[in-house]
C-alpha cells in the first residue's frame, strides 16, 4: 500500500471537516478525491501531505505511520491549486528549490531540472519568471517542482481548476500520459465528476466530510453506493411516488409498491439511458411532451415534460433519434426500464429494478 | 494595500480627451480647485521648506559648516543616528513578527492586536513620553527599583530609545500586513512541502516577496525615528551634549536666538525628509510595477501541451 488512512478525522474548532475516513491507495495508482466543495477532500489531501494534522486516526505512507512526521520529511510532492510558484525565482530556481534544500550537488540539480523541463515540455523557459508564463505553463512548472526530488506520492489540489476549458482537456490527457510514464502514486482533488471519471483509476467520493464510496469510475457510475453518489456521478432523474391501492404512482406511471401502505411516499431514481421513448403515443402507457433536444456531439439529451409539469431527462444517440423521427414539441410515449428505490442521501440504494419492456406492464416483471 | 491603493488614485489616461464626462466639473470649477490646491501646497509646504534652506545658508557655507561642527550639535547628530540605529532594527523585527502573525494566522483577539499596533499613531507623542516617565521615572512604578540598581532610563539614552521605538512601532508592521495578506501562505506551504525549514522558508520565500514593502516601512520608520520630537522631548531631559537629539537641538538653538544654527540643523532633517520621499517614490514605483507585472498575465498562449517523452 502506498497510502493508507485509518479512521482519519479532522476537526476545525469543533466543526468536523473529515469524519472517520478509511481508504488505501496502491503503489502507482492514479486516484481522484471527488466531491462538492466543502466535502473535505482538500483537507484529506492536506492531511496526507502533512500541511494539516489529523485530529484522529492514522495516516500511513508506504507502511510508515506519518502522524508525527513533519511535512518536510514526508517526501511528498504537492501541487497547489494556485500553483504557488515562487514569484521572485526563475523557473529553473523554482524547480531546483527542493533539491537545493536537500543539498543535491550542483551538477545533479542542473541535470535533474533540465530532465524535468524536457519531460514537461518546458524547454527553453528556464530563465523565465512565473509572471512571464501562461496558466498551463505555470501549472507544469508547479508539477515539475513537486516531482523534482522524486517524491513517493504526488498530490494535486484541483489541478485543472484555473485553466480554460480547451487546455483543461489537454492537461487531463497529458496527466494520464505523465502518470503512465512516471508511475508515481498520484492523488488529485476535483469537484468535476467528468474529470475524475476520465482521468483516474479509482475515485474516492466525499460529501460533508464523509467518505461515500470508493471504486473504479465504472463501479461508482453503475453501482453507486447511495443516493448522493448516484446524483453526483452522472444525471439521476428522481420521482416521488405515492402509494395508492397497492401501487406506487406518479401520474400515469405505476411501480410496484413493495408492501408499502397506502398514502405512503416512495422515491425512485433512474438514469437518462433507462428512459425509452417512442414517437407512437400509444406504444407505452405514459405520455410526455418532448420539450427540448440538446445536441452534445454524438449523444443527444432530451427533456421530456410530464403532464404534471415535471421534466425528466433522457439520452440517445444521433442515429436513434433520426431513426425514431423525433421532433421538439412532439407528443411521445415512454417507459422507464430500470430504476432504483431511493431511501435518503447516504442510505444504500436498492439493487436496480428492471421494469418489463412491454407496453402497459410497468410493473410485475423482473424485480 | 498601502502600496497598491495609490494605483487607483492616478488620473486615468483618457481623462485628457476633449469631451467632458458627466462626472466632470466645468473648466472654471476645475481650474479653481487646482489653483486652490496649488496655492495651498506652495504656501504651506514648499515655501517653508525653501525657507529652511535659505535661513540655514544665511551666513554662507562657512557659517553653515561652523554651526554643524559645534560639539553639542555634533553630539546631537550622533545621538540621533544611534537612536535610529537601535530603534529601526528593533521595529523591523517587531514589525515582521506582528505582520506575520496577523497575515498568516487566525486567532482570537486579532482585531485587538491590529488596533494596538495602531495605538502609537492615535496617541499624542507627548502622552507617549509621559507614559514612559510614569513607568520608569523616579516617581514612577519601576523608578525606585531601577534607581537602587543604578539603572537610569528616563533623562538618558535608554528612555529616548524606548520612546522612539514606541512612536515608530506601526510603520513596518502597517506596511507589511497588506503585502503579506495579499501574498497569502501558499508559497510558504509550497516551500515547506519541498522540505524547507521554517527559517529557510522565511529567508528564501517570505522575505523576498515582501522586500519592497519592508524597505518602504524601514524608510518611513527611520524618518520618524530621527525626526521625533514630542515623546523624546519629555523623556530626554534636554541635557545639552548628552540627551539632545537633532529635533531637540533645533528647538534649543532657536530659543537661544541662534536662528542660523537652528536652521542649519533643521536643514539636515529636511534633507532627510526629501531623501526619504525620493526613496519612497522609487520604492512605490517598483512595487507597483512588480504588482502590475504579476497582474499582466498575458504571455504567449498555450499552443502546445507536451506529450511526455521517455
Amino acid at each position: 500500500m502506498s497510502i493508507e488512512l485509518r479512521n482519519v478525522s479532522k476537526k476545525f474548532g469543533g466543526v468536523a471537516a473529515v469524519n472517520n475516513v478509511n481508504f488505501s491507495v496502491k503503489e502507482g495508482e492514479l486516484v481522484a478525491l471527488l466531491g462538492p466543495s466543502g466535502g473535505g477532500k482538500t483537507t484529506v489531501l492536506r492531511m496526507i501531505s502533512g500541511l494539516e494534522m489529523p485530529t484522529g486516526g492514522d495516516i500511513f505512507i508506504r507502511g510508515e505511520r506519518m502522524n508525527d512526521i513533519s511535512v518536510q520529511k514526508r517526501n511528498i510532492g504537492f501541487v497547489f491549486q494556485s500553483y504557488a510558484l515562487f514569484k521572485n525565482m526563475t523557473v529553473f530556481k523554482n524547480i531546483a528549490f527542493g533539491l537545493k534544500i536537500k543539498k543535491w550537488k550542483k551538477t545533479d540539480i542542473h541535470d535533474r531540472v533540465h530532465e524535468l523541463l524536457h519531460l514537461l515540455g518546458l524547454d527553453g523557459l528556464d530563465k523565465r519568471y512565473p509572471h512571464q508564463l501562461s496558466g498551463g505553463q505555470r501549472q507544469r512548472v508547479a508539477i515539475a517542482r513537486a516531482l523534482a526530488s522524486k517524491p513517493s506520492v504526488l498530490l494535486l489540489d484541483e489541478p485543472f481548476g484555473a485553466v480554460d476549458a480547451k487546455i483543461r482537456q489537454e492537461l487531463r490527457d497529458w496527466l494520464v500520459t505523465l502518470h503512465t510514464d512516471l508511475n508515481v502514486t498520484t492523488l488529485f482533488v476535483t469537484h468535476d465528476q467528468e474529470e475524475a471519471m476520465e482521468v483516474s483509476n479509482r475515485i474516492v467520493i466525499f460529501s460533508k466530510g464523509n467518505l461515500e464510496q470508493i471504486g473504479t469510475p465504472r463501479e461508482v457510475y453503475e453501482e453507486p453506493a447511495n443516493e448522493f453518489v448516484a446524483r453526483f456521478i452522472g444525471v439521476l432523474n428522481v420521482l416521488e411516488l405515492t402509494v395508492q391501492g397497492g401501487v406506487a404512482r406518479y401520474g400515469e406511471l405505476e411501480f410496484p409498491a413493495l408492501d408499502r401502505s397506502d398514502g405512503s411516499k416512495m422515491r425512485i431514481g433512474f438514469r437518462p439511458f433507462a428512459v425509452q421513448i417512442s414517437p407512437d403515443t400509444s406504444a407505452y402507457r405514459c405520455r410526455a411532451m418532448l420539450r427540448h433536444t440538446f445536441f452534445l456531439g454524438v449523444m443527444l439529451r432530451l427533456e421530456l415534460e410530464l403532464p404534471s409539469g415535471l421534466t425528466i431527462r433522457s439520452r440517445m444517440t444521433k442515429e436513434e433519434y433520426s431513426a425514431l423521427g423525433l421532433k421538439e414539441g412532439q407528443e411521445v410515449s415512454f417507459i422507464i426500464k430500470r430504476y432504483r428505490i431511493l431511501r435518503g442521501e447516504s442510505e444504500p440504494l436498492s439493487p436496480e429494478i428492471h421494469s418489463g419492456d412491454t407496453a402497459f406492464s410497468t410493473f410485475g416483471a423482473g424485480i | 494595500m498601502a502600496g497598491y491603493v495609490k494605483n487607483t488614485s492616478r488620473p486615468s489616461r483618457d481623462a485628457s480627451s476633449k469631451s467632458q464626462r458627466g462626472t466632470e466639473e466645468s473648466p472654471v470649477i476645475k481650474w479653481l480647485l487646482i489653483s486652490i490646491a496649488l496655492t495651498f501646497t506652495l504656501v504651506f509646504l514648499l515655501l517653508p521648506l525653501v525657507n529652511v534652506f535659505a535661513q540655514a545658508f544665511s551666513k554662507g557655507w562657512a557659517g553653515y559648516l561652523k554651526a554643524l561642527s559645534d560639539p553639542d550639535t555634533m553630539s546631537a547628530i550622533k545621538l540621533t543616528l544611534l537612536v535610529a540605529a537601535i530603534s529601526v532594527p528593533l521595529n523591523v523585527v517587531f514589525g515582521l513578527a506582528a505582520a506575520w502573525c496577523i497575515a498568516k494566522f487566525n486567532f482570537r483577539g486579532k482585531p485587538l492586536l491590529i488596533t494596538l499596533i495602531d495605538l502609537p499613531f492615535s496617541v499624542s507623542p507627548v502622552v507617549a513620553g509621559l507614559m514612559f516617565v510614569v513607568m520608569f521615572g523616579l516617581q514612577g512604578y519601576l523608578g525606585p527599583w531601577l534607581d537602587v540598581r543604578d539603572i537610569q532610563i528616563i533623562f538618558a539614552v535608554p528612555g529616548i530609545v524606548l520612546a522612539t521605538v514606541f512612536i515608530t512601532f506601526p510603520f513596518v508592521a502597517r506596511e507589511l500586513i497588506p503585502v503579506m495578506q495579499a501574498t497569502g501562505s501558499d508559497q510558504e506551504e509550497a516551500a515547506l512541502s519541498l522540505g524547507a525549514s521554517g527559517w529557510k522558508t522565511f529567508w528564501y520565500v517570505t522575505l523576498p516577496s515582501v522586500k519592497w514593502g519592508l524597505l518602504y516601512g524601514v524608510i518611513l520608520c527611520n524618518a520618524r525615528a530621527m525626526g521625533e520630537f514630542g515623546a523624546v522631548s519629555i523623556v530626554s531631559g534636554h541635557i545639552t551634549g548628552q540627551t539632545d537629539t537633532m529635533p531637540l537641538r533645533v528647538e534649543k538653538l532657536y530659543q537661544e536666538y541662534n536662528a542660523a544654527a537652528a536652521f542649519a540643523v533643521a536643514s539636515l532633517l529636511a534633507l532627510l525628509a526629501l531623501v526619504t520621499l525620493g526613496i519612497k517614490t522609487i520604492l512605490e514605483w517598483k512595487q507597483e510595477r512588480e504588482y502590475e507585472l504579476a497582474q499582466l498575465a498575458v504571455p504567449e498562449p498555450d499552443t502546445f501541451v507536451p506529450t511526455s517523452t521517455k
